[in-house]
């Protein structure tokens, strides 16, 4: 079943469109990428997917819902979180409550879900109360997937969670995004990191210079030579 | 010496209630609010409206606390004062400041017009209420409490400093351990992230001007007990209230409260060797050091 939904969208900062007419969508459960090489708007599709920028032009609909122009905290409310790629955790703040803020607009109780993360990440449950800004910067990004999780999200955008980290790291980061795909939750993934991300995913967009150039099953892509020799460096 | 710090410590943690408000707003929204020191004016003359008009004119018996300068008319006024100046303070934002910043004004737009804030308050209360100094309670001062090392000490400056630490105390269990207190640590950390949490970023700032203009009154009011009031009170306190907040750190609330004490000792202190007059300059001398030496204030507080 269809659950994201993005039409046509056109999107920029400013007066400068960076996104040119991109159409993507993900069904429940999937885990969709979308790569390219630097700058070609990947993390700009993200933050025009939650809202944090408005797009000029196209539709974005969750679970049959438009969105388009909603603003990030409503967006939220409704079922899909956004992991950022820098800047994602709260560095003063222990880790629990990290993960509490996550959960802020949720009015029960919700300490079965903060054991679920605990469960999801075992490392953090020991350092719970440990400020998240001495964590290393693997920990750290476990720390922003626990807290976008808090909501029970259908849909998790993730931007770039392996920027960054160092090569053992990245390929925890990368068990992880499958073992929350486990648990239900629809991702999509942006990375540079284009072959061990195809390698999880079940399809993937290639974008280059604000426009989507490509689309296949993750597969695929890994074995199209073209591709591969013109978006994936060789 | 050992009088003249404790003396210091008193006049430090009025400056602590202050420069936590300051720090907190500025924590927030990088905003330096030199109106600050003038809602500790109003806190103050507020509180003498109840004091001295309100609660006699319904009857409200006029008593002291054992050897206190003062009994229950300061008691209630004190907390509906700290409220008065927390709803100005909110207004202030709503009013001022949060139309300039929804329009992204530069920070020499935002100073210029919380300077000229700053100017209103004052005039409005030297209307009201004149230039000359006022008292709660005009007449004899209380007798002092001889501690060891020949240390003088007024029970009013001993009510002073627990009712200080009694705020610092709450506002600390507020901030470790309500949503809302947690929320706006999280908002000073990284404000976008807080949005896109589904923090209601609007309502924490909301809350920060309300918990800094009570905290600044409840310091305009314990000034007024301990010293006296004067129209021009909060803008000469605005200087010790920087350097406070810059010596701990800018957003920074732990540091704000040291920063508060040592401002407060090196004022009195310096009475010793100068003339008081020069008080002011000793805490500018204070923060033109630090910001020589370690700007980023003691403790390290956050990017600007």
């Amino acid at each position: 079943m269809r659950i994201l939904e993005v039409k046509n969208l056109t999107s920029g900062y400013g007066e400068t469109d960076i996104l040119h007419d991109i159409s993507i969508n993900l069904d429940e459960k999937e885990v969709v990428s979308i790569i390219g090489p630097n700058g070609a708007g990947k993390s700009t599709l993200l933050k025009t997917i939650f809202g944090i920028l408005t797009p000029r032009q196209g539709v974005v609909q969750l679970q049959n819902e438009e969105i388009t122009g909603s603003s990030p905290d409503k967006i939220v409310r409704k079922g899909m979180s956004y992991v950022p790629q820098v800047d994602n955790v709260f560095p003063s703040l222990t880790i629990q409550e990290n993960l509490e803020m996550g959960a802020f607009v949720r009015t029960d109780d919700y300490r079965d879900r903060l054991q679920e993360m605990f469960d999801l990440f075992p490392l953090l449950k020991d350092r719970k109360n440990q400020r998240v800004g001495s964590l290393s910067g693997g920990q750290r990004q476990m720390v922003a997937m626990g807290r976008a999780l808090m909501l029970d999200p259908k849909v998790l955008l993730l931007d770039e969670p392996s920027a960054s980290l160092a090569p053992l790291l990245v390929e925890m980061i990368f068990e992880k995004i499958v073992d929350i795909n486990k648990t239900g939750v629809a991702i999509v993934v942006v990375e540079q990191n284009a072959r061990e991300t195809l390698k999880i995913s079940d399809r993937g967009y290639v974008l280059a210079t604000g426009r989507k150039v490509f689309e296949d099953t993750g597969k695929a892509i890994l074995e199209n030579e073209e591709v591969g020799k013109l978006y994936l460096g060789g | 010496m050992a009088e003249l710090t404790v003396y210091g410590i008193v006049l430090g943690s009025i400056i602590a209630l202050g420069a936590i408000g300051l720090t907190l707003v500025y924590g927030i929204l990088r905003f330096a609010n030199f109106a600050h020191g003038d809602l500790m004016t109003v806190g103050a003359y507020i509180a003498l409206f109840l004091v001295t008009g309100l609660f006699p004119w319904l009857g409200i018996p006029d008593t002291t606390f054992g050897s206190l300068s003062f009994g229950w008319r300061m008691a209630l006024a004190f907390p509906i004062a700290m409220a008065c100046v927390a709803i100005t303070s909110i207004l202030l934002d709503r009013i001022l400041y949060r139309p300039l910043r929804l329009k992204r004004s530069g920070s020499v737009i935002m100073a210029m017009s919380a300077l000229g804030a700053s100017f209103i308050i004052r005039m409005i209360v030297l209307i009201l209420w004149g230039a000359d100094s006022l008292f709660y309670r005009p007449g004899v001062l209380r007798p002092a409490i001889l501690l060891p090392l020949e240390i003088k000490i007024r029970p009013d400056q001993i009510l002073i400093l627990s009712t200080v630490l009694t705020l610092v105390v709450l506002l600390y269990l507020f901030l470790q351990r309500t949503k809302m207190g947690k929320a706006m640590r999280a908002t000073a950390d990284n404000m976008e992230l807080a949005r896109v949490s589904g923090i209601d970023t609007e309502r924490v700032i909301v809350w920060t001007w309300g918990i800094g203009g009570a905290l600044v009154a409840a310091g305009g009011i314990l000034y007024g007990i301990d010293v006296q009031l004067h129209p021009y009170m909060g803008w000469n306190f605005l200087l010790p209230l920087f350097a406070a907040t810059i010596l701990g750190g800018i957003g920074n609330m732990y540091g704000a409260l040291i920063g508060g004490l040592v401002m407060g000792v090196a004022q009195q202190v310096s009475t010793a060797y100068l003339l008081p007059t020069y008080k002011p300059a000793v805490a500018f001398m204070v923060m033109i050091l630090i910001l020589l030496v370690k700007p980023q204030g003691i403790f390290g507080g956050r990017r600007a």
